[in-house]
Formats: C-alpha cells, sequence, structure tokens
C-alpha cells in the first residue's frame, strides 16, 4: 500500500452516469490484484472530505483503470477530473478474489457497476477465460457494462434486463439459477459483485447449490485501511468484520445476509 | 533549533502533535512513520467486548463528517493481551482510551491499564455520542457531578497521567473543564464531536444506521476554538485541542487560543501523512516567527 499522486492519462464517460479513469503507475501495476480497491481523492474541496473507495477495473502493465458510477458529490467531483492532472491515491487496499482450489469452471455475476472488479478478475486471474460464464444484469440497456470487453477475452455472455430492454427480462441470479441447473455445475465457482440484495440472492443460490461463491461488498468507508471501523458487514460468526481490511471480497458463506 | 517539547501531566512528548482515538494506528504504518508524532492515543475500549452500530456508520458531510461506529471494540482483556502487543513499533508515548457505564468499570479499567506497563497515559472518553452509557440518558461529560465522579474515580486508581475528554454538546464546556480539573485531572481535551445526523431524501430515511452520529472536520473548527479558548481562560491545566485541525494554520489557530498540544483525527482519513505535515509546518512557522519554544504560543492570542 502506499499513497502516490498518479498522473490521469485518461477520464471518460463510457455510458449515461459512468465513468472510467485510468492513471499511470507502475507500482499500482505491479502490486494490484483483482478485488482490491483504492482509496481516491475525488477533489481538494472540504465539500468532499473523505476518500471514495473504488475497485480495480482494469489492472494494466503501467498503470491502473477504475470504473465509476456517479452517484454523489464525491464521484461528481472525479467525473470532472481531466487527463494530464493527478490523482491522490492511496492502494492497492483490502483482501482480492481467490482461485477456488480444484475449480475448472468460472461464473461471473454482476450486477449494475458491479462489472468493475470482475473484468479486472476475468484478464488477470487464473481461471479458464474462454469458457467462463459471465452473466450481467443491470436495470436497462443503457446501464449494461462491459459486455464487449467479456466476450473479447472468450467469456460466454449473457445479459439481463430490468425492463427487458435487452436480453432476460428481469435478474442475474435468475440466468445464474438456470445455468446452474441446466449445467449441474458442480465444478463451478461463482465470483459476484454488485448490489447487496443481488449478492443475498447469489449466496442464496450457491449454497442451495452446493457451489462456492466469493461476493465483493460494498459500504462507505472513512479510513481504508482497517483503523476507523466505519465499514462494517455482519457475519454468521457473530458481530462485524470490515469490508475495508477483511473484505472487500468474502466467501458468500461467512456474511449474515 | 526550535524546541516542541510539550509536557501534559507526567507525560513528556517530543511535539505536541497527537494523533486522535479511533482514527490512526499501526494500520497506517506503510504510509506513514508514526514515531514522528509525540504521542498516539489508541481506539477507545470499554470493560467488555461491544459489536458496535449497525451500517451505514460514516458519510461525509460538506466540510465534515458523520461518524456513528459504536465504540466497537473487543474489550479490556483483548487491548492488553492482543493489541497492545501489536504496538511494538510505535516507540512514542501509547495513550488509552476508555469508556464505561459506571465509576467502577472506569476504574477496574485504569488499573488493569496501569499494571500492563505498556500504556504511558490514560484519556478518559466522557463523551462519545454513539452509545447509551448504563441507565444514564445523558453524556458524562454532559454533567458536572458525573464528570467529577467517573475522573475522581480513575484518578484513585491510577498515577499515570489521565486526560479527561470532553464533548462539545454541552452550554457551558467551561464548568465541565473545571469539575474534571478539581477531580484531578492532569488535562482535559476538547472537543469530541457534535451529534448531527444526514438524511438521504430518496429513500427519505436517515444515513447513518444509528439515525444520529458525531460531526467532525473543518465544519466543527470554528466552534472546537472557541471552546478551547473558554477552557483555557478557566482551568489551569493543559487544555489538548481538537475538532477539524486539517493543516498547520488550524493547529496554531488552537495553540493560540490556549492548547498545549493538539490531537489530529479526521484529517489522518483525508490525508494519513497531516500530522507529519503539520508539524513540519508547525516548525516553519517557528522558524519564521523566530519562536524558539512552542510553550511560547500557548494561549498567545492578542487583543
Amino acid at each position: 500500500m502506499k499513497q502516490l499522486k498518479a498522473k490521469i492519462t485518461e477520464n471518460k464517460k463510457v455510458a449515461a452516469g459512468f465513468y472510467k479513469i485510468r492513471v499511470e503507475s507502475a507500482y499500482l501495476a505491479k502490486n494490484t490484484k483483482p478485488g482490491q480497491f483504492f482509496e481516491v481523492k475525488c477533489s481538494d474541496s472540504n465539500k468532499t472530505l473523505l476518500r471514495r473507495p473504488l475497485g480495480a477495473h482494469r489492472i494494466l502493465k503501467n498503470g491502473i483503470e477504475m470504473l465509476y458510477e456517479v452517484v454523489g458529490r464525491g464521484t461528481q467531483a472525479l467525473s470532472g477530473m481531466k487527463a494530464g492532472g493527478e490523482l491522490d491515491i492511496i492502494g492497492p487496499l483490502g483482501k482480492g478474489f481467490e482461485p477456488f482450489p480444484g475449480k475448472k469452471h468460472a461464473i461471473l455475476v454482476a450486477g449494475g457497476i458491479g462489472v468493475a472488479p470482475l473484468l479486472a478478475l476475468a484478464e488477470k486471474m487464473s481461471i479458464k477465460r474462454p469458457g467462463a460464464h459471465v452473466i450481467i444484469g443491470a436495470r436497462n440497456k443503457a446501464g449494461l457494462l462491459c459486455e464487449k470487453e467479456f466476450k473479447k477475452l472468450g467469456c460466454f455472455v449473457m445479459v439481463s434486463t430490468e425492463d427487458g430492454s435487452k436480453g432476460h427480462k428481469g435478474y442475474a441470479t435468475d440466468i445464474l439459477n438456470h445455468l446452474l441447473k441446466i449445467t449441474g455445475c458442480r465444478s463451478s465457482g461463482i465470483y459476484a459483485c454488485g448490489p447487496h440484495p443481488m449478492l443475498k440472492a447469489v449466496a442464496r443460490i450457491a449454497r442451495l447449490m452446493n457451489v462456492t461463491c466469493q461476493v465483493s461488498m460494498e459500504e462507505k468507508m472513512a479510513c481504508g485501511v482497517g483503523v476507523c471501523l466505519g465499514c462494517p458487514v455482519k457475519v454468521k460468526a457473530g458481530g462485524y468484520k470490515m469490508v475495508c481490511k477483511d473484505g472487500p471480497v468474502f466467501d458468500g458463506r461467512e456474511i449474515a445476509w | 533549533m526550535v524546541s516542541l517539547n510539550t509536557k501534559i501531566g507526567k507525560l513528556k512528548l517530543k511535539n505536541p502533535l497527537m494523533a486522535a482515538s479511533g482514527t490512526f494506528g499501526p494500520e497506517y504504518a506503510e504510509l506513514v512513520d508514526i514515531n514522528k508524532l509525540g504521542a498516539y492515543i489508541a481506539k477507545t475500549i470499554t470493560i467488555k467486548e461491544r459489536i458496535g452500530n449497525i451500517p451505514p456508520r460514516v458519510i461525509d458531510t460538506p466540510s465534515g463528517m458523520l461518524n456513528a461506529i459504536g465504540l466497537e471494540n473487543k474489550g479490556l482483556h483483548d487491548f492488553i493481551k492482543n493489541k497492545l502487543p501489536k504496538l511494538r513499533g510505535i516507540k512514542i508515548p501509547v495513550i488509552a482510551s476508555i469508556a464505561g457505564d459506571s465509576a467502577g468499570e472506569f476504574k477496574e479499567m485504569a488499573k488493569a491499564l496501569s499494571r500492563s506497563g505498556r500504556i504511558a497515559g490514560i484519556e478518559i472518553n466522557l463523551s462519545c455520542p454513539n452509545v447509551k452509557h448504563g441507565k444514564r440518558d445523558f453524556l458524562i461529560a454532559q454533567d458536572e457531578d458525573a464528570t467529577y465522579e467517573i475522573v475522581q474515580a480513575v484518578r484513585k486508581a491510577t498515577s499515570l497521567t489521565i486526560i479527561a475528554k470532553l464533548s462539545p454538546n454541552v452550554t457551558d464546556i467551561a464548568k465541565i473543564a473545571i469539575a474534571a480539573e478539581k477531580a484531578g485531572a492532569d488535562a482535559a481535551s476538547l472537543v469530541n464531536t457534535f451529534v448531527g445526523m444526514a438524511v438521504d431524501i430518496e429513500t427519505q430515511k436517515p444515513v447513518l444506521g444509528n439515525v444520529t452520529g458525531g460531526l467532525s472536520g473543518p465544519a466543527i473548527k470554528p466552534i472546537a476554538l472557541r471552546m478551547v479558548r473558554d477552557v483555557y481562560k478557566k482551568v489551569k491545566i493543559p487544555v489538548i485541542g481538537l475538532g477539524g485541525i486539517m493543516d498547520h494554520r488550524d493547529a496554531i489557530e488552537f495553540m493560540l487560543c490556549g492548547a498545549a498540544a493538539i490531537q489530529i483525527g479526521t484529517a489522518n482519513f483525508v490525508n494519513p501523512l497531516a500530522g507529519v505535515e503539520i508539524l513540519a509546518g508547525l516548525k516553519r512557522y517557528m522558524e519564521k516567527n523566530d519562536i524558539k519554544d512552542v510553550k511560547a504560543l500557548i494561549g498567545a492570542l492578542k487583543g
């Protein structure tokens, strides 16, 4: 983990409300694992005092990319940053995705902006990419991200939209359920990132089908390193774990949904 | 060379910069040299484990942040057995922070911490706004008698330096500080956070799981500054100032208003190097203004 000022090489809109920022840093490129995140200072203004946690979207040769949705003052300010400027960034932070021992087949389930860390996983991890299934869910067609990128890697991509504007009308978890039922999928492992209700549903399906799953959780955060205890997630063992330090990736069975 | 030596009770610090409770720790060791600071105040502990409040626990607001952690900690025994050994790399004085439901609990914690031999001082957290203490429906630091009772209990239990951490959620903070001084506190630290809240208009619900939380950061600095001055004028014990200190200018303002030392809290989250940068800025200011000893700044406000 380092605190550094990284040069912004690109910060562009990829869809309505979604941006992708790329920064140059040999250190981050070398040390970041899929599933890890960064604490980003979105502006010098005290209007957005705390850093924002953003996941690694792509780990490049000489830098990293972060895909983000504009949801509040922080990400709004970040979307206004220009290439050529500097980004104050702390990272890489947290624990990333782990390979499933002995599992040959990966199923990636993304909801909305949840595609962000899963692309890094698909690109970098030692999962069998051609043949991996990627299920992307969104509210509507405009919110479906990274379909092309996953296809380029040779993944089987399936999409769902809540309004039916593209792919299956309904939820990503409908497709997951169906996929597991038709394939049997005993040797599959699920990686999921998305809204809490989706992760809860994924973990439930995984449990019922006896498939292991890793979920990348999100919570409002202050320090990002485990000092402030501001980003708890309730665990079955009792009490809380911290998304920033114990996660953001957890075994789905560990969480008290 | 300027002198930054600072004395708080029996504590001799190499400089007046302290990391505030719950905002700093060995987790930051990869980013900043903690040993450059004057002292480190650990996160508040209670006798028994507390699991803390339901999320969300933090949210930033313009020029500030709200937190409602709820004193999550694994308890006194775990702190002594498991946390203190992890502070091996910290060579500066380590100050424990304690909270409790009764004088008996405070006493027990103070005794155990004194015996540990690893603690240089105790900050008595009389002012966490996010937990209920026993049957009381007010914070200890909102009542002169309760403050006196708790500080006196700790004073009787330990010869270590004790610091009373006061709440700004009061009508007259100086009165509370006087009660702490009379009860034997070596210093008063102020201010803890202001009770506040945030609302999400989309869900029409409070943002924080605890509904209310403590406001810190630049938003509270002017009020904290005024309170430090109020207290400084009324007590003889050193005042430790905190509340939205983000840079060396803020730190110097607090010292001019009477702070003998200062604590950095929220700023650590924004910039983990805040403490060491403030220290460097303070030194530069003293050199530029030919101030040989940092003590000359304490309460030096003119007019």
